[in-house]
C-alpha cells in the first residue's frame, strides 16, 4: 500500500513537474515565421509558392490584423513571429512607432506602382504595400428585386429611408474596413456634414457587424439586402455563386492600403527579407488570382484578376490614411461616430 | 512514520538531485526533450548543461544555493532523528530550494540579470537568456514536496503527507497557470495611456457609461448570462430526470441525444441556426409561403444567442446533474413514500432538494460559461454587445485598449465572484449527504405523472430541436455550397481528409490532418490530467481543511470565470519569455485548457462528493487507511459519474474550444478550430462542416470510450427502477 501511494505521490509530482517544464526556444531558425493576416486559403497558397520557388521553408500562422497586432505587442522583448503579413498601413505605423518594425528596402520597390514606392517611402520603408482595396458595396440581387427596391448606386442612396433595416457595415470600433470608410466619408463630404450622412443612414443598418466583410458574407446568404465592404470581398461572394452585385459609388470612394512589415528582432530576419522580397515579386503576388482573390496588386507586372475591380471602373479620392490614425483621431472619430450615429434615435 | 516518510523523501531526493546534477537546468528550445537535439550540446555547453556542470564548470556560484538545499535532506537519510527536528530540516531544505529557484526565476530575464548590481556581483551574462527547464523544474518540485511533508510532519492537515503535498502542489501549479498570468493583464488596468500608474484611468474606465446602465455591457451580459443559466440547468434537469427516474423507450438516446451540441466546434451551430431560423432562413421561408409572414431578423441579438448558449451549455449542466441525481439514495424516496407522501409530495420536498447542490453548481458553471462565452454573440449577437466580445475588441478593435479590457475582465470576474459567493450562502451549511454506508437497497421511484409530463413537454421539444441541427450539420459536408448549391459531393472530404499513397508511403495529403493530429493528441493529453487535478481539488476542497481554502477555491475559478481571449493574451504576456518560456509549445496549450477546464471537473466532483457521506472516509481512516487510500478506495468509486462527466467535459472542450487557443496556436501546433474558422470565414462551409463532422464523430467516440473504460457506480444491488 504504501509502495501504491509513494508512486501515485510521486506521480502527481512529476505530471506537476513535466507541465511546469519549460519550452522549446527557437533554435537556429531556418524557416521564416509569417503572421498572415490574409484568408487562410491564401496563406496556405503563398506558403506552397514560396517554398517551391525560393527553395527555403515558411511557416505561417493565421490572424486577424488586430489579433497580429496585439501579439506582436505581446512579444515584445522576445519577438517569435519574422513577418507581419498583410498589415493594415495605419496598423504597421502605429506598430513603427513603437519601435517594433525593422526597416527594409526590397529590390522589388522598383518594380512597383507609384503609389505603393509613395507609401513605403513615406513609412521609411518600415512597410511595403502589397495590395490596395478599393471601398463600396454590394447588394443581394434576388432580394432587392424581391422587395422592389431602387439599386443603390452612390453613397447617398444608403440614406434613402426606402432601405430601412437592409444595410449591414461593420462597426468602426472593430473593424478597420469600418473606420475607414467612416474616415472616407467624413473626407469626402467633410465632418459634420459626413456625421448626419452617417446617422441618417444609421436609420437603414440592421447591424453594424464587428468583421468588416461579415455584411457583405450576410447579403451572399440573403440575411441582408446591402452590404458595406471593400469591392474585392464583394466580388468574391459573386465569384463563389451567391446573387451579389457589386457597386464602386458615384460620387467616388476611398481605399485601404495593406502592407507587409518585417518585425525587430525576429528568429529569421535574413528569411524575413526574402519573404518581402517574394511577396512583391510577380511570383507572390499572383499567388492571388489562383485563390481567386481580387485586389489591386502593387507590383506593376503583376497580373489582375479578369473580375477585379478595375481602376477605370472606380473613382478614386484621394483621401488621407492617416488623417484619423492617430491614437487622438481614433478617439475623437469613435467617440462623434458613437454619440451622433449609433446612439442617434432611429 | 518516520520510515514511510523517509522512503518519500528518498524518492524526491533522487528528482531533485537527478534535476540539479544530470537533467539541463535551462530550456533546452529546438523541439522539446525528445527530439534529443540538446543532445549534442550536453553536458558542457552551458545552455544544455545541468545546473552541477555551470556551477561547477561555468562558475555560476548563484546555483550554490541549490546545492545546499538539496544536500539537507540527505543527512536526514544518512542518520536518524526525532520527528521534529527531521521536521524542521525538511521545512527548512523546502523553503530554501525553492527560494533558490524563485530568486533566480526572478533574478535573470531574457536580457540577462534584472537587477544591476547583481551583474557587477556575478559577472554580466549574454543576452537572450534561455528559460528554467527541466532541471529547475525538478528540483523545484522536490522542494516543495520536502516543505510539505515537513509541514505534514508536524501536524498539518492532520499529518497526512500525501493531503499536504497535493495542498502544495495544487496551490502552486494554480498560482503558476492561473493567478500569475492574469495578474500580469490585470495590472494593465491600473495603467494610463502611457504606461504609469494611475487611479484616475482606473476610475475613468470603471465609471464609462458604455459599460454601466440599462442597456450597457453589463446589462446585456447578467441578463443573457441569469437567461442562459435558467433556461440550460432547467432543460438539463428534465432531461436527467427523464434519463434516471423515468421508464420513457429511448431514454438513453435522449440522454446522448443532449450531450450532441456540446461536441460540435464553435460557429457550426450558429451557422445551422441562421440556415434554420435566419432571415434566409428554412423557417421563415416556410412561414413566408404559406401564411406571408413577412421574414425578420430576430435571430440576431438577444434571443438568437440565448437560444445557441442554450443548446451549447444545456449538456455541460446535464452531465452535472445527472451524476447528482443517480446518486440520491433511493432509501429516503422510499421513507417518504412510506410515511405515505403521495408521488408528487416525494418529489418535490425530497427528490428535488437532494438535487440543489447539483442544480447550484449546474447554474454557476452555466452562468460563467454564458459570461466568458465569445462565438455565440460575435455570430449571432447582432447589435448586442456583451463583455466577452467587448473585451475581444478592447484587445485587438481599432483602439487597441488593453487597459479597458483588464477593467472589463475585472467586472466579469466581479460577477462571477459574487454568484460563487451567493452560492456558497445558500448551500453552505446544509446537507446532502444521501450516500452512506449504511445498505441501501431501495429502488428509485419514478417520477410523479405530473412532473414526468412536463419535463417530457419541454425536453422533447428541444432534443428534436438538436436532432434537426445535427441533420443539417452532418449532411452540411456532403453538398457542395451550404446553403446555396445542394447537389451532393465529396470532395470537401476529400480536400480536408485525403490521404495518398506514394512509393508504398502514406502521405497525409489532407488540409485538415496536421490540425486533427494537433488537437487529437493536446485533447488525450489534457483531459486526463484536467480531470485528475479537478477531481484532486474538490476533494481537497470538500473533505480537508487548510487557511486560504476559500480564496484557493476562488483561484481555480479565475481562468474559466474569464472569457478566453483573455486568458489567451494573459498567456502570452506571461509565458512569452524567460523564466517560463512556453509560447509556441505543446505545453502552453494543454496548460491552458488544463487550468480553464478543471473548474468543470471540480464543480462535478464537488456535487458528487456532497452526497457521499463523510463517515466512510472515517471509518475508512479510522482502520487506518491514509487519506490517499480513502480517496483511492472508497470516494473514487463512488464518484465515477463524475470522472466521466470530468473527462468528456474536458476532453470535448479542448476539441472545440476556440477563443483561448487564437493567440496560443503556432505554426507546429495549429488546432482544428482554428483551421474550421478560418476556412468557414472564406466561405468554405462544405469544408467546415466535413472537418466538423469528423471531429463529432471522434468525439461520440471518446464519449462511449470513457464511459466504457470509468464504468458506473454501483451502490446498491438492485439499481434499476422498480
Amino acid at each position: 500500500m504504501k509502495f501504491v501511494r509513494r508512486v501515485s505521490s510521486s506521480l502527481l509530482g512529476l505530471v506537476g513537474g513535466l507541465i511546469m517544464t519549460a519550452a522549446p526556444m527557437p533554435l537556429a531558425a531556418q524557416e521564416v515565421t509569417v503572421l498572415c493576416n490574409f484568408e487562410v486559403d491564401w496563406c496556405e497558397g503563398l506558403k506552397a509558392t514560396y517554398e517551391k520557388t525560393t527553395g527555403l521553408k515558411a511557416v505561417f500562422i493565421r490572424r486577424t490584423d488586430g489579433e497580429s497586432l496585439a501579439q506582436i505587442r505581446a512579444e515584445r522583448g522576445n519577438p517569435r513571429a519574422d513577418v507581419y503579413h498583410a498589415a493594415e498601413s495605419a496598423s504597421a505605423k502605429q506598430l513603427a512607432s513603437e519601435g517594433l518594425l525593422e526597416a527594409y528596402k526590397s529590390p522589388m520597390v522598383a518594380e512597383l506602382h507609384d503609389w505603393a514606392v509613395r507609401i513605403a517611402d513615406q513609412n521609411k520603408y518600415f512597410q511595403t504595400p502589397i495590395y490596395t482595396g478599393v471601398l463600396g458595396f454590394g447588394y443581394n440581387t434576388e432580394l432587392l428585386a424581391k422587395r422592389s427596391l431602387p439599386e443603390p448606386k452612390c453613397w447617398r442612396d444608403l440614406a434613402n429611408p426606402a432601405y430601412k433595416d437592409e444595410i449591414q457595415m461593420a462597426n468602426p470600433g472593430s473593424s478597420g474596413t469600418a473606420f475607414n470608410m467612416v474616415s472616407t466619408i467624413l473626407q469626402m463630404m467633410g465632418e459634420n456634414e459626413g456625421f448626419k450622412f452617417l446617422a441618417a443612414m444609421n436609420k437603414n443598418v440592421n447591424q453594424y457587424t464587428r468583421s468588416g466583410s461579415a455584411g457583405i458574407r450576410a447579403a451572399g446568404k440573403g440575411e441582408t439586402t446591402i452590404g458595406i465592404t471593400f469591392l474585392h470581398d464583394s466580388v468574391a461572394q459573386a465569384v463563389q455563386g451567391y446573387p451579389i452585385k457589386t457597386v464602386a459609388p458615384c460620387e467616388g470612394t476611398g481605399y485601404e492600403i495593406i502592407s507587409s512589415a518585417i518585425v525587430k528582432g525576429g528568429p529569421n530576419p535574413a528569411g524575413a527579407r526574402k519573404w518581402m522580397d517574394f511577396v512583391l515579386a510577380p511570383a507572390g503576388q499572383n499567388v492571388a488570382i489562383t485563390v481567386g482573390k481580387f485586389q489591386i496588386p502593387s507590383n506593376k507586372t503583376a497580373q489582375i484578376h479578369p473580375m477585379a475591380p478595375r481602376s477605370a471602373d472606380v473613382k478614386l479620392i484621394d483621401i488621407d490614411l492617416d488623417k484619423y490614425g492617430s491614437k487622438e483621431g481614433r478617439e475623437r472619430l469613435l467617440s462623434r461616430w458613437e454619440n451622433e450615429v449609433f446612439k442617434a434615435p432611429k | 512514520m518516520l520510515g514511510a516518510m523517509r522512503r518519500v523523501v528518498g524518492l524526491w531526493l533522487a528528482v531533485g538531485w537527478l534535476g540539479f546534477a544530470l537533467l539541463p537546468w535551462s530550456a533546452i528550445g529546438g523541439s522539446g526533450f525528445f527530439a534529443f537535439q540538446w543532445l549534442v550540446r550536453y553536458p558542457l555547453d552551458v545552455s544544455a548543461a545541468p545546473a552541477s556542470v555551470q556551477l561547477v564548470w561555468h562558475g555560476r556560484i548563484w546555483l550554490a544555493p541549490v546545492a545546499l538545499a538539496l544536500l539537507v535532506p540527505l543527512g536526514l537519510l544518512r542518520w536518524t532523528t526525532t520527528p521534529g527536528r527531521a521536521a524542521r530540516m525538511l521545512v527548512a531544505a523546502g523553503t530554501c530550494g525553492l527560494i533558490a529557484v524563485l530568486a533566480i526565476a526572478l533574478a535573470i530575464d531574457i536580457n540577462g540579470w534584472t537587477w544591476p548590481p547583481l551583474a557587477t556581483l556575478f559577472g554580466p551574462l549574454p543576452r537572450r537568456q534561455p528559460g528554467l527547464g527541466y532541471g529547475a523544474a525538478m528540483v523545484a518540485a522536490s522542494s516543495l514536496m520536502f516543505l510539505c511533508h515537513g509541514l505534514a510532519l508536524r501536524g498539518w492537515v492532520k499529518g497526512d503527507a500525501f493531503v499536504a503535498g497535493a495542498i502544495g502542489a495544487a496551490v502552486c501549479l494554480v498560482g503558476l497557470f492561473t493567478a500569475y498570468p492574469l495578474s500580469r493583464l490585470f495590472v494593465h488596468a491600473i495603467l494610463d495611456q502611457n504606461g504609469n500608474l494611475s487611479l484616475s484611468a482606473f476610475q475613468a474606465r470603471l465609471a464609462s457609461s458604455k459599460i454601466w446602465g440599462y442597456g450597457g455591457i453589463v446589462w446585456n451580459t447578467l441578463q443573457l448570462g441569469l437567461l442562459t443559466a435558467t433556461s440550460a440547468t432547467a432543460l438539463a434537469l428534465c432531461f436527467a430526470l427523464i434519463v434516471t427516474r423515468t421508464q420513457f423507450r429511448g431514454r438513453r438516446l435522449i440522454g446522448i441525444l443532449s450531450i450532441l451540441p456540446m461536441i460540435t466546434p464553435p460557429f457550426v451551430i450558429g451557422l445551422a441556426l441562421i440556415l434554420l431560423f435566419g432571415r434566409s432562413g428554412a423557417i421563415n421561408a416556410v412561414l413566408e409561403w404559406a401564411f406571408a409572414i413577412r421574414p425578420t431578423r430576430w435571430i440576431y441579438g438577444l434571443p438568437g444567442v440565448w437560444l445557441a448558449q442554450t443548446l451549447a451549455l444545456t449538456p455541460v449542466a446535464y452531465l452535472i446533474l445527472v451524476g447528482v441525481a443517480e446518486g440520491i439514495s433511493p432509501a429516503f424516496e422510499e421513507a417518504a413514500q412510506t410515511l405515505r407522501a403521495s408521488q408528487l409530495k416525494t418529489f418535490t420536498t425530497i427528490t428535488l432538494p437532494l438535487m440543489a447542490p447539483g442544480i447550484a453548481n449546474a447554474f454557476l458553471i452555466v452562468f460563467i460559461e454564458s459570461l466568458a462565452d465569445f462565438g455565440n454573440p460575435l455570430l449571432l449577437g447582432g447589435n448586442l454587445e456583451v463583455l466577452s466580445t467587448a473585451i475581444y475588441f478592447a484587445v485587438v478593435g481599432v483602439q487597441q485598449d488593453a487597459g479597458r479590457a483588464s477593467i472589463l475582465a475585472v467586472v466579469l470576474l466581479c460577477f462571477s465572484l459574487s454568484l460563487f459567493l451567493l452560492q456558497r450562502r445558500l448551500l453552505g451549511r446544509r446537507s446532502f449527504v444521501t450516500i452512506a454506508g449504511k445498505g441501501d437497497g431501495g429502488t428509485r421511484t419514478r417520477l410523479p405523472r405530473s412532473v414526468a409530463w412536463a419535463t417530457a413537454a419541454l425536453a422533447l421539444p428541444w432534443a428534436a430541436l438538436a436532432v434537426v441541427i445535427y441533420i443539417m450539420i452532418l449532411t452540411g459536408g456532403f453538398f457542395e455550397k451550404w446553403g446555396l448549391n445542394h447537389a451532393l459531393t465529396l470532395h470537401h472530404y476529400a480536400t480536408a481528409f485525403a490521404i495518398e499513397v506514394d512509393n508504398n508511403r502514406l502521405l497525409w495529403t489532407g488540409g485538415a490532418w496536421s490540425s486533427f493530429w494537433t488537437t487529437v493528441t493536446i485533447a488525450v493529453t489534457a483531459a486526463p490530467l484536467t480531470a485528475t487535478f479537478g477531481l484532486t481539488v474538490a476533494y481537497l476542497l470538500d473533505r480537508q481543511r487548510f487557511a486560504g481554502k476559500t480564496a484557493f477555491e476562488f483561484a481555480t475559478m479565475l481562468s474559466f470565470a474569464v472569457p478566453g481571449t483573455v486568458v489567451g493574451i494573459a498567456y502570452i504576456l506571461a509565458f512569452n519569455a524567460p523564466p517560463v518560456e512556453l509560447a509556441y509549445s505543446g505545453i502552453i496549450l494543454v496548460a491552458c485548457f488544463v487550468f480553464r477546464d478543471m473548474t468543470t471537473s471540480l464543480r462535478a466532483g464537488l456535487a458528487s462528493l456532497s452526497q457521499i457521506d463523510r463517515s466512510l472516509d472515517e471509518a475508512s481512516t479510522t482502520m487506518r487507511a491514509g487519506a490517499f487510500t480513502t480517496l483511492r478506495r472508497v470516494v473514487l468509486p463512488l464518484m465515477r459519474p463524475a470522472v466521466v462527466a470530468a473527462l468528456i467535459y474536458s476532453f470535448i472542450s479542448a476539441m472545440t474550444s476556440i477563443s483561448a487557443v487564437i493567440f496560443l496556436t503556432s505554426p507546429r501546433f495549429d488546432m482544428a478550430t482554428v483551421n474550421i474558422v478560418g476556412r468557414a470565414e472564406v466561405g468554405e462551409y462544405g469544408y467546415a462542416t466535413a472537418y466538423a463532422s469528423v471531429l463529432i464523430a471522434l468525439m461520440v467516440m471518446a464519449v462511449i470510450l470513457i464511459r466504457l473504460v470509468v464504468g458506473e457506480r454501483r451502490v446498491s444491488a438492485r439499481q434499476s427502477l422498480g
